[in-house]
């Protein structure tokens, strides 16, 4: 058991004319060792959801419990919370402020209060993981490529070592490369490491890949929350709502109407391509 | 948490006040803070309360919006005002330690807290009733002659403009980076002065950053769009008088004559 979201609710600017109410009535339950997808159409509330998981915003009704404690408990340590809920923001590469990308790297640690060795030792390690070569490391940030940037930055949430890792559109403004990259690296924490995951996106191709379970947000509600075969099962409610099941989905419902016996299920295109070959050359196997 | 900050304080109504155009309201500013000093009598003073009353009334903004903008200067009015109690000389009425009341003092001091207060809730009747946007439109318009001699008139007014906009962005930027930095441990709210300016580092730095590129990209937009300057650029929404606004400067011209007729009684 690992966060529990119960009865969340969050509006922004309450008591003015500007009031939105961003959260309703959230009830979620997030299991150690799960990559979570959550998807929603803009303003539908998922960035202010994955705030509140660690403590930079806090719910105007409603609580949250990490491994059964209450965080918003007087005695609760926020900061202790946000060292073991590790946080990419969107385009997090605009928070890049230090001389060299090692020195940046090891600013989450240092907080964390490691000594210098220790944070240089994990920032080595992060940097490493995502794959940044060694000759760059004493360079400045603002040098590098965007996708190198964006990597840095998230090797400054990972050198935390955080239990939990939640990133808003990590592939958001990436060319197809270094999506695939960002979302392997994350993969490879998630497989290697043990780690929680949570991936915020609106690309379909993304989440169904990677994810075994899809948080559908639609106007600060829970809409779907359920295996991604089965939430795409609703691939029209979905489209009501902005949103869409993966390209191949829609691919092997039009086969199927032309009168292919193909599964409909589908959402990665490895699985499409077996589906295919079992079905156009069926029994001849 | 600094979402909640508003600058351009605009209250959106619909009243004549608001539709009025932005120079009627400047000029009409100007008159009315400029007769606040010169008022020097009871009479005076008693006029400019029922102009401003009726500014206010006309301009279906409630009351309790205009007296917000006191509180910051809440205690710039209090100093100003013993200041001017205390240091002013003349007939002796009270005399305490060092400290001397004078008669002049207490005229003085009840002339200036009642003109600041005045000087603020009359040019809060003006910026509660234009956006930013008609402002500075108002503002170029108005001092265009000044292109003769050689003042780049547009060059400042669209400054102006700009500067505005970039103020809730900036806002936003600010809170994003300052939540980015707290989710890697930083700490914006305990230490002592130096380590609290120390802390800042992570925040400053990559919101410079971003001024410049957005800075940087702005005018990228503006040359692709072939925006080369003032000369010779139409308005889509040209600033023109209509019937309200003869009629509201033939009322601040009356309201200068009465003014400057009764300033003195």
């Amino acid at each position: 058991m690992s966060i529990i979201v119960d009865k969340v609710n969050y509006v922004y600017s309450a008591g003015t004319a500007y009031e939105i109410k961003a959260l309703d009535d959230i009830n979620l339950k997030i299991e150690d060792g799960e990559f979570i997808g959550i998807i929603g159409h803009t303003g539908s509330g998922k960035s202010t959801l994955i705030q509140h998981l660690n403590g930079l915003i806090k719910a105007t009704s409603g609580s949250i419990y990490f491994h059964g404690q209450d965080i918003y408990d007087k005695k609760f340590d926020l900061r202790e919370l946000r060292n073991r809920v590790g946080l990419v923001f969107q385009y997090p590469e605009h928070q890049l402020f230090e001389t060299t990308i090692f020195d940046d790297v090891c600013f989450g640690p240092m907080n964390q209060g490691l000594d210098k060795n220790e944070a240089g030792l994990r920032a080595f390690e992060a940097l490493r993981q995502v794959g940044i070569p060694e000759d760059l490391f004493y360079q400045s940030p603002f040098d590098l490529s965007g996708g190198q940037k964006r990597r840095v930055a998230i090797a400054g949430v990972l050198a935390m070592k955080p239990e939990v890792l939640i990133l808003d559109e990590p592939t958001a403004g990436l060319d197809p490369g270094g999506r695939d990259e960002i979302l392997d690296l994350i993969t490879r924490m998630h497989r290697e490491r043990g780690m929680t995951v949570i991936l915020v996106s609106h690309s379909m191709e993304d989440v169904a890949k990677y994810v075994n379970r899809i948080i559908v947000m639609n106007q600060g509600r829970v809409m779907f929350d359920d295996v991604p075969k089965e939430v795409f099962k609703h691939y029209k409610e979905l489209e009501a709502v902005g949103l869409a099941a993966p390209q191949v989905t829609y691919l092997m419902h039009e086969l199927r109407d032309r009168g292919l016996n193909v599964d409909t299920d589908i959402t990665t295109i490895a699985e499409a391509r077996a589906a295919i070959m079992k079905a156009v050359l069926g029994g001849k196997h | 948490m600094l979402r909640d900050i508003t600058i351009g304080q605009y209250y959106p109504a619909d009243s004549v006040i608001h539709k009025l155009d932005p120079r009627v309201k400047l000029f009409g500013t100007l008159i009315y803070v400029i007769s606040l000093f010169c008022i020097k009598g009871v009479v005076g003073f008693v006029v400019a309360t029922f102009f401003m009353a009726g500014m206010i009334a006309l301009s279906k903004v409630p009351f309790k919006f205009m007296v917000k903008g006191l509180k910051p200067i809440m205690i710039l009015m209090l100093i100003t005002a013993l200041f001017n109690l205390f240091l002013t000389p003349g007939d002796v009425l009270v005399s305490f330690w060092v400290l001397e009341i004078t008669k002049e003092g207490v005229q003085n001091a009840v002339l200036m807290t009642i003109r600041l207060i005045y000087l603020i809730l009359g040019t809060s009747v003006m910026t509660l009733t234009t956006t930013p946007n008609q402002l500075t439109d108002g503002l170029e318009k108005s001092l265009r002659p000044l292109n003769k001699i050689k003042v780049p008139v547009h060059a400042i007014a669209m400054m102006m403009s700009i500067a505005l906009r970039f103020i809730p962005i900036l806002i936003e930027e600010t809170d994003k980076i300052m939540k980015a930095q707290m989710a890697r441990g930083a700490d914006f709210e305990n230490g002592n002065m130096l380590k609290r300016i120390k802390n800042m580092i992570p925040l400053l730095v990559p919101l410079f950053v971003s001024a410049f590129r957005r800075a940087d990209d702005l005018a990228m937009a503006m040359e692709a769009r072939c925006y080369s300057g003032g000369a010779g650029r139409t308005k889509m929404k040209p600033l023109t008088y209509v019937k309200r606004d003869y009629i509201a400067y033939a009322v601040i011209i009356v309201y200068l004559l009465l003014s400057l007729l009764c300033g003195r009684i």
